[in-house]
């Protein structure tokens, strides 16, 4: 498979990521803010992050790099141009998220955690979303879709990959 | 003169449409050069029927629902905008729909009526009361009142919420905190994500009256991650709040100040419980820290700090308005005031149930839920969250209230009513638990951290039928070690639902049963 760079990191510098861990030093208990916004940002958390960071916040490396990899949401490396989340919690479960996660995988060909080879794609499984009275639900960046179908989802799917190609 | 129109916009109106239902109804009444002001209001929490969009007219708010973008121009056809209940979805005024009108909203009482950020909305509907009135008082006042409310922590353990603030409050002075835990993980809840993205002045003013009450100047609103509408919204929402006053260095000329800021999780079950949410907010790995010393006396950067969950604040500017006695008179036994019910999974009408203590589970699921979305029986039931017990069918008439449930092993948690019909497989359910939990461990104490992937691997021999009777013993007693040895709720609850399926749902974990077994990986 051809190594396409991904589209959606953008570029990072040492000196951009700095002045974002500089503009959060101050704030009591600036880990978390600094790592969500160094991952806003740059749509991840490089690994030459984690020495800045570390010698900004006095920290260890071991110790950054400890909390990156506790939170599920963090990312070191770039994601795909949509990142799909599907809720795998018991109220989804109840309306068929089984399924769905089963055909998602199989539809985009990856597994949780992989990015499809031409980076449109992200999976991810999420344990509630917060929408139980209307699953299965899922995540597409920002925004959450209730009553999700296998069917639809491959309507999804399609749109966002079509929106791309336009865009381009 | 302009016709208003509501559209909601909380998270599951937007997840079903709402967004382009606003945009077809512009679209639509510019075509029929009617002039309409959209409103984007918080969801009245009805969700089967949403988006739910409501007319103005002199009779009051109608209401049609659930409308698809589909829908729009054949219910403007039908005289939508003129508030006619011709077309089928019409619902009529919408303070009648009986799912509403049977409720006891006290602290939901401005949901889905508001424009969420219009703090002329919350003004005008009593909002800012009970900041007023404790403005007034002193700060044991405040404590008594919130004591008198017998209002308990909604997060799950049911603390006494007056008790936890006192503590606070006798503390010597100095830097002290108050942190809202918004971290609601639990699978089969939305009632903080309803207050958060439709009143969310609410939450900041009962997190301002709390800090009022215990001597906290600093308030942090721990917000997870998987929720960036309500972030928005709360981010709009207090800086609105300080450029009117009701926050910062001298709230509303009272000298006093009051501060507050939301930080976000980053996708970690665990960070739901107190003393690892505390350490997520320092910066640091949410590892449970061992209590004592209570987060009341050593809490965020080891200062007295409240921990309170987003219901428990929410309730509190209610009872600072209308006093602690006029919530009290609500409930059953020691279960004072309202619970927020949340009707989710296989259900024909789920959505935000808020009712006194003491409603039976059945009449929860069928009088309200009208049963399952499928139709099919209703097999078994989780209230209270990933950790809660499957609640059988022979449990179905208790009435929820914290004693009552905790009586018989079940767990009233945050209120989640989690419905599942006869297809489910509750083998799959019960390896679900202890697969969760693996995920989501916080790794510090090994009966959680080993003991989840052991119960995975047991439940799956199990179904294999490899050495049934002897792994099912085994199963037991790692229940029994998980229960009895975890340091927090998530090790030493996770078996409640693999304890009632072995209990309630044996046949589910016999090898003939085993076909499908496995699960997925995660």
């Amino acid at each position: 498979m051809s190594q396409i760079p991904s589209p959606v990191a953008d570029a990072w510098t040492p000196a951009q990521i700095q002045a974002v861990i500089d503009a959060h030093r101050e704030r009591p208990g600036a880990m978390l803010p600094t790592l969500h916004a160094i991952q806003d940002r740059f749509g991840f958390i490089p690994d030459e992050a984690v020495p800045m960071i570390a010698e900004t916040l006095r920290h260890t490396r071991a110790e950054v790099h400890g909390i990156i990899s506790f939170y599920h949401h963090f990312r070191t490396h770039p994601a795909g141009r949509s990142v799909i989340q599907i809720c795998r919690a018991e109220a989804c479960q109840s309306v068929g998220s089984r399924q769905l996660e089963a055909h998602a995988k199989a539809s985009l060909g990856v597994d949780y955690h992989q990015t499809t080879p031409d980076h449109e794609f992200t999976l991810e499984p999420v344990y509630c979303l917060g929408n139980c009275a209307c699953g299965p639900s899922i995540r597409v960046n920002d925004d959450v879709y209730g009553r999700m179908t296998p069917e639809q989802f491959d309507e999804l799917t399609d749109e966002l990959s079509a929106t791309v190609v336009e865009v381009k | 003169m302009a016709i208003t129109v509501y559209v909601p916009r909380d998270t599951t109106a937007l997840a079903l449409g709402a967004d382009r239902v606003a945009t077809r109804l512009q679209r639509g009444a510019r075509a029929r050069d009617v002039e309409i002001n959209i409103v984007r209001n918080g969801s009245r929490g009805l969700f089967y029927l949403e988006p739910l969009i409501e007319v103005d007219t002199p009779d009051g708010r109608v209401a049609f629902g659930p409308v698809t973008p589909g829908d729009v121009e054949a219910l403007l056809d039908a005289g939508l905008l003129e508030g006619r209940q011709d077309h089928p979805l019409a619902l009529g005024l919408t303070e009648d729909i009986p799912y509403l009108k049977r409720q006891q909203r006290l602290t939901f009482s401005r949901i889905g009526i508001t424009d969420p950020l219009s703090l002329e909305d919350y003004t005008a509907l009593r909002g800012f009361e009970g900041l007023k009135k404790t403005l007034a008082l002193d700060s044991q006042a405040v404590v008594d009142e919130v004591k008198t409310s017998g209002l308990r922590g909604r997060g799950g353990a049911a603390f006494p919420t007056g008790i936890k603030w006192q503590t606070v409050h006798d503390q010597a002075p100095g830097q002290k905190y108050v942190v809202c835990n918004a971290d609601e993980g639990d699978s089969g809840t939305f009632a903080d994500r309803l207050v958060m993205e439709c009143d969310p002045y609410m939450l900041i003013e009962g997190m301002t009256i709390a800090g009022l009450a215990v001597g906290a100047d600093q308030g942090y609103i721990y917000l997870r991650s998987e929720y960036p509408l309500a972030h928005a919204i709360l981010d709009e929402a207090i800086e609105r709040a300080v450029n009117a006053g009701y926050l910062g260095d001298n709230i509303q000329g009272s000298g006093r100040a009051f501060h507050l800021e939301v930080r976000l999780g980053a996708g970690a079950y665990i960070c739901g419980e107190e003393t690892s949410l505390l350490e997520s907010l320092e910066g640091k790995r949410g590892l449970v820290r061992a209590k004592p010393p209570l987060p009341a006396i050593e809490g965020l950067f080891g200062r007295p700090t409240v921990v309170n969950n987003v219901l428990s604040l929410a309730a509190v500017p209610f009872i600072m308005d209308q006093g602690g006695q006029t919530y009290a008179d609500y409930g059953l036994g020691r279960s004072r005031g309202t619970l927020a019910i949340q009707l989710a999974g296989n259900v024909k009408r789920g959505g935000l149930v808020e009712l006194a203590f003491g409603t039976s589970l059945i009449e929860l699921m069928e009088g309200f839920g009208g049963g399952t979305l499928s139709g099919r029986p209703l097999k078994a039931v989780q209230v209270g969250g990933p950790l809660g017990a499957y609640l059988p069918e022979s449990q179905w008439d208790n009435p929820v209230d914290y004693e009552g449930f905790a009586a018989f092993g079940g767990v009233v948690g945050h209120g989640g009513v989690v419905m599942f019909d006869d297809t489910v497989d509750m083998g799959d359910q019960a390896r679900f638990a202890m697969e969760f939990c693996s995920v989501e461990s916080c790794g510090k104490c090994t009966p959680c951290r080993i003991g989840a992937v052991r119960g995975v691997e047991v439940i799956d021999r199990i179904r294999a039928g490899e050495s049934f009777d002897k792994n099912l013993a085994l199963l037991t007693d790692l229940c029994d070690t998980m229960v009895d040895g975890s340091l927090c709720a998530m090790g030493g609850m996770t078996p409640f639902p693999v304890q009632s399926v072995m209990q309630h749902f044996p046949d589910d974990l016999t090898p003939r049963q085993a076909v499908t077994a496995g699960g997925t990986t995660c």
